[in-house]
């Protein structure tokens, strides 16, 4: 039984990063764009809310380390989202392959930037827990769900939100238009590339939340591999999540879920090679893009089409 | 989107002129419209009609000249703006989104009822059946686009436009995918719209623009040849005018000889994208040296029925027997090899790989045969002959053949086709909507290629839009109707109104 | 005109290869190094001797095998980020086949060697070609997905199974294998430097390919499937097979690219030893247009990246990690220039403003 607390009390801060990542890259997708740099991103956003941490511990400004390192991260992420929105968008480049390039580029520059002023993995205090008095005692379920750092309430607070803006605000419905019709969107007076840039800058932003999660609130500390896929598994998540929230949240669990698996199997003293364990998410995800197909045509159908107004249709 | 303060009483087009690359679109256009008259813009295809109205409908930007409203001079940035100003357009490919519905549709473009953090939904629903009612144009605000017919979905555009305050309304070929009834339907409609706006209609198809409109502008070749009063002239001087000189498309005049079978489809079920039955047992035969013609509204099976002709679509169950033997669902490289030509409905993504060059194009289905190839490597010599000797042939106009042949206009890309599927002999040939946006010229050109090839005992399955191509070109016409062919008549005595009701799904006997 | 269209190609490019070097410049200030100082060494250092310019050579050898692979395989329509674990996995197969038959001789062992690395890239490429035909799963998810797995298989053999024996024995459990025998190492062609044969068989290949893609039937159904894919079908090509056969040449070439890296350079399996080719190899193959002759050169031009960055980060203290950096704008870069390349609007403009420009002076002299 103490296997099945541990196992859902790791995962449900486990699913965080991911969870917020998808969510954001769920925005970009549904108005037509994947950007598979969402890891690079990340890269930025886990090394950028480590900084202040790391930098700032002694001094002033030590209580508000972590919001900072928050902050500096969503402010790189929305950055980030505009580069790529310039790229994908203003000059309609493959996204395949600009998301491989982004990808690379925010991993390098956290690295380099990382070497720099840091040098060598050292750890930070990060975020502590926060128990909601009262719900936290509940007994096995308090402990699983109410007993974790504000961060983790705050993504998944994330879900009902993206679900409202998505469905029920102007905004989500120019997003949702612009991702399967942009030419009707066009003639009905909507600026598309403008929604797209807003949709990316959103979509980075919360990368970039996700990637100062990973170092702030989960690993608490900063090395080159923290990210190690998550942002791809993001992008995939999406698609399992058929780009609902609700779906995603359910992907988000899934996966985080399979990750704690492995830490606990080590743990329960069951003999298996470390590597494969590692191994499983990655897997995981193939098995389930692979039997995902119906999904596919559900999608949001100009997904990975720029739009070019003066083309001759 | 704001209703428009002032009335529109009169719209002025001055000297517009339009390039795009390799092409002049717009060559100093001037029209007039007045308040509540019907302006006819006729052309043939690739006259700059559309591209004039997406203009007006601030689409694109003209190179030149000027737009007034009222006396007052107007630019139009974004759509946004034009409807500011009271145009609205109804485009050939309906602008709405498919998986949302009606009130969304119309929701989106109505900024006034989008408050910061909520829709309100409500509001365009109440709009709608304002709007619905008063013009009496019934539809379903929550109803999903994706579920309504075409003709459904031509009433929501309408309404959609009309919601959004349009005192000018610009349709684009609003009758393409209408059966005769549902056009005259809508004309009448249209009419009776009048007494509120004044319309601008595109079509090249004479007849309706003579029923419908006050004034006929023709344009050829982007600029205007001549503008005046529809009253004043008959359709037969109309065309004149519309291609420059007295065009006498070719006519099959030879009545069909008895020959045999060599296609025979039975019973023929097959799935369209959607997962419905497209083809629902559907028989189908065609005989050498005859060219039968497929009249009937797009959307009833034709696509589906040609793919599964050149093996590209699944057949679920039925046969198709090619020159005997049974071809069903065998893959389209043996359906190409048994000697089956196919002139696909899209010739620009399907028809040739645009990015190649023409000469490549000419040898997509024969690069592998010995006379293209030597085991496995390519006779680039043999490849070059062959294509310089079609380029003659078939007059293909290209700066070279090693030109992309996307590059080229839709006319000279369907020669390319035409000249390959004919160079290979094939011993049927399924042609799909091949006169679709091609100019007169080449129109005239594929017509005699067609019936010459009729004469050497060729199979020609002739899928078309046109009635007139039917009538003038095939030996037997057979009428589809959701996804059955409904009859099949000899063409020699079978006139539009025949037609029109059996594609409307009408049989009388 | 094609004067005029070679200018403008020029230009665009220019264009994107300055607005790499201003990002990267960017970030290197960031970090309080000099840029121009940076790229002085980046591009003069390689060049100091002999054994400098071999180095060039040495990086640019899997270089083109993996921007090779990538070129059939983007050509062919599918975008194999897989590089990394095709590598990998090369490298497995070809260090197992060359430990397990240590006695034979070089004429057998080299090529088996070689053709097991082939193999091995060739299936890990071909899982996710398949995955894409058949399945319909995105390239860009399965591939990278594969990169993780096999980086981990790798480190699991490497620790295990693989181990060199006398790392067990004196205990310092180096993740390595044992040392290859001499007749599986590729020689090397310039005396008291790393430069081995495998140079010549890049070249070699690099013709190949260009025959392959522009001179055969196979090639021809390839580039139809990746142009146009609807177009493809309607001719009759069986577009399943040729996505899987693009991938599993791209998986080989990147196999192949692991394995001569082994027998050539380090002669033994080692951890770090893709040091990111797969990820290289894409920029090379984009910035060489896809294309053998652009190839070559490029990955020559990387190959100076590579080897200046390494000096850079012993003399001036910049990471290498400022490779990736720079290879991540110059994605970005490309593929933000190839909107403007393959834009006939743009080019009409340019051309006009191109020829007024040339009357004006025309007529003023």
């Amino acid at each position: 039984m103490s296997m099945v607390y541990n196992i859902l009390s790791l995962g449900i801060p486990f699913s965080v990063a991911l969870l917020v990542a998808a969510l954001g890259e769920n925005f970009n997708q549904r108005a037509g764009i994947f950007n598979l740099g969402c890891e690079g991103i990340m890269s930025m956003g886990a090394f950028l809310g480590f900084l202040p941490a790391f930098y700032l511990k002694t001094g002033p400004l030590a209580a508000h380390v972590n919001l900072l390192g928050f902050l500096l991260a969503i402010a790189a992420g929305v950055l980030l989202g505009l580069l790529f929105a310039l790229v994908t968008v203003t000059f309609r480049a493959s996204q395949g392959i600009a998301g491989i390039g982004l990808q690379m580029f925010g991993w390098g520059v956290a690295g380099t930037l990382f070497r720099h002023f840091v040098g060598g993995v050292t750890g930070v205090e990060g975020v502590p827990a926060w128990a909601i008095p009262g719900l936290s005692r509940i007994p096995f379920a308090g402990g699983v769900l109410f007993n974790h750092n504000p961060a983790v309430y705050l993504g998944f607070l994330m879900v009902p939100a993206s679900w409202y803006l998505l469905y029920r605000t102007p905004w989500g419905l120019k997003v949702r238009a612009v991702g399967t019709h942009p030419r009707a969107a066009d003639t009905m007076g909507i600026n598309v590339n403008r929604v797209r840039y807003q949709a990316l800058m959103l979509g980075g932003a919360m990368a970039g939340f996700a990637g100062a999660y990973l170092s702030l609130c989960q690993a608490k500390m900063f090395a080159d591999d923290i990210v190690s896929g998550r942002g791809f598994i993001a992008v995939a998540l999406v698609y399992f999540g058929r780009w609902s929230p609700l779906g995603i949240l359910g992907g988000a669990l899934l996966f985080s879920l399979a990750q704690t698996l492995q830490l606990s199997i080590q743990v329960g003293g069951i003999k298996f090679p470390y590597e494969f364990a590692v191994m499983l998410p990655y897997l995981l995800v193939i098995l389930v893009l692979a039997f995902a197909r119906k999904a596919r045509m559900r999608g949001p159908s100009e997904l990975g089409n720029p739009y070019d107004r003066e083309m001759r249709v | 989107m704001k209703t428009a303060s002032d009335p529109i009483q009169e719209l002025v087009l001055k000297g517009i002129t339009k390039r795009f690359p390799g092409v002049l679109a717009c060559d100093d256009v001037s029209l007039e419209v007045r308040r509540g008259e019907v302006l006819a813009l006729v052309g043939e295809n690739g006259a700059g009609k559309s591209t004039l109205m997406n203009i007006l409908a601030g689409l694109y930007h003209p190179d030149a000249g000027t737009i007034s409203v009222n006396g007052k001079v107007v630019h139009f940035r974004t759509p946004s703006e034009a409807f500011a100003r009271g145009i609205g357009m109804v485009h050939q490919n309906f602008m709405l989104v498919p998986n949302m519905t009606v009130a969304e549709n119309v929701a989106l473009g109505s900024k006034q009822l989008h408050h910061f953090m909520n829709l309100d939904l409500r509001g365009a629903r109440k709009r709608i059946l304002e709007v619905s009612e008063h013009h009496e144009l019934p539809v379903n605000p929550d109803a999903y686009i994706w579920q309504l017919s075409v003709g459904e979905q031509q009433r929501v555009e309408l309404v959609k436009t009309l919601c959004f305050g349009a005192q000018l309304l610009i349709l684009d070929e609003p009758t393409s995918a209408l059966t005769p009834q549902e056009t005259d339907d809508l004309m009448d409609r249209l009419r009776r719209m009048t007494s509120e706006l004044s319309i601008i209609f595109i079509s090249h198809k004479l007849n309706e623009v003579k029923v419908l409109s006050d004034r006929v502008a023709i344009l050829r070749h982007g600029a205007v040849v001549f503008n005046g009063r529809t009253a004043d002239h008959t359709p037969a001087e109309l065309a004149a005018l519309m291609t420059g000189h007295e065009v006498t498309l070719p006519r099959n005049e030879s009545g069909a000889a008895e020959s045999e079978v060599i296609l025979s489809a039975r019973q023929l079920r097959v799935r369209g994208d959607r997962g419905h039955d497209a083809l629902d047992g559907l028989d189908l035969e065609l005989r050498a040296g005859e060219i039968l013609g497929l009249a009937g509204v797009s959307g009833n099976g034709q696509r589906e029925l040609a793919d599964a002709l050149a093996g590209l679509r699944r057949v679920e169950s039925g046969t198709i027997h090619f020159q005997g033997k049974d071809v069903t669902n065998r893959p389209p490289v043996r359906m190409i090899e048994a000697g089956m030509g196919y002139i696909p409905e899209d010739r620009h993504h399907e028809g040739i790989v645009p990015s190649f060059s023409v000469k490549d194009n000419l040898v997509l289905k024969d690069y592998d045969s010995a006379k293209f190839s030597f085991s496995c490597f390519l006779r680039l010599g043999e490849i070059a002959r062959n294509a310089e000797a079609l380029r003659e042939s078939f007059d293909i106009r290209c700066p070279s053949i090693s030109t992309a042949t996307g590059s080229l206009s839709g006319g000279n890309i369907q020669k390319v086709i035409l000249a390959r599927e004919i160079a290979r002999r094939p011993k049927a040939l399924v042609a799909v909507y091949p006169t679709r946006g091609v100019d007169m010229g080449a129109q005239e050109f594929i017509h005699t290629r067609l019936l010459a090839h009729r004469r050497e005992g060729i199979g020609i399955l002739l899928i078309s839009e046109e009635l007139e191509e039917i009538l003038n070109l095939s030996d037997r016409i057979a009428v589809i109707y959701k996804g059955r062919i409904l009859k099949v008549l000899p063409s020699a005595g079978a006139t539009r109104e025949q037609l029109g009701l059996l594609m409307a799904g009408v049989v009388h006997e | 005109m094609n004067k005029v269209k070679l200018l403008y190609r020029a230009c665009v490019v220019l264009a994107a290869a300055l607005a790499a070097a201003l990002a990267g410049a960017l970030v290197l200030r960031t970090i309080g190094a000099s840029p121009l100082a940076t790229y002085a060494t980046i591009f003069t250092g390689p060049f100091a001797d002999k054994f400098g310019i071999t180095e060039v050579l040495v990086r640019a050898v899997p270089l083109i095998l993996v921007g090779l692979g990538i070129a059939i395989s983007f050509r062919s329509g599918i975008l194999n980020i897989g590089g990394e674990g095709q590598i990998l996995v090369g490298i497995l197969a070809s260090t197992a086949t060359a430990l397990a038959f240590p006695g034979s001789p070089k004429v057998v062992l080299l090529p088996l060697m070689l053709m097991a690395g082939a193999l091995g890239g060739a299936l890990w490429g071909g899982i996710a070609g398949f995955l894409r035909a058949e399945l319909g799963v995105s390239e860009l998810l399965s591939t990278v997905m594969l990169n993780y797995i096999a980086a981990q298989f790798y480190t699991f053999l490497l620790r295990g199974p693989m181990i060199d024996p006398s790392e067990l024995q004196t205990g310092s459990g180096t993740p390595q294998s044992m040392r290859l025998p001499r007749a599986a190492w590729l020689d090397r062609i310039v005396p008291e430097t790393r430069l081995h044969a495998g140079l010549i068989l890049a070249v070699v290949l690099a013709v190949c390919v260009y025959i392959l893609l522009w001179r055969t039937t196979w090639g021809y159904r390839l580039r139809a499937a990746g142009a146009e894919e609807k177009a493809a079908r309607y001719a009759g090509v069986h577009v399943e097979r040729s996505l899987i056969a693009a991938m599993l040449f791209a998986g080989a070439f990147a196999g192949l690219a692991g394995a001569v890296e082994v027998s050539g350079v380090h002669h033994r399996a080692i951890e770090g030893i893709s040091s990111d080719y797969g990820f290289s190899g894409i920029v090379v193959a984009l910035f060489g247009g896809l294309h053998p002759a652009g190839i070559l050169p490029a990955a020559v031009f990387f190959g100076v990246l590579l080897v200046g960055a390494d000096m850079t980060q012993r003399s001036a203290g910049v990471p290498a990690n400022m490779i990736l950096v720079l290879q991540g704008v110059v994605i970005l870069a490309i593929v933000s220039a190839q909107m403007y390349i393959n834009n006939a609007y743009a080019l009409e403009r340019f051309a006009r403003l191109f020829r007024r420009r040339t009357e004006q002076t025309g007529a003023q002299s």
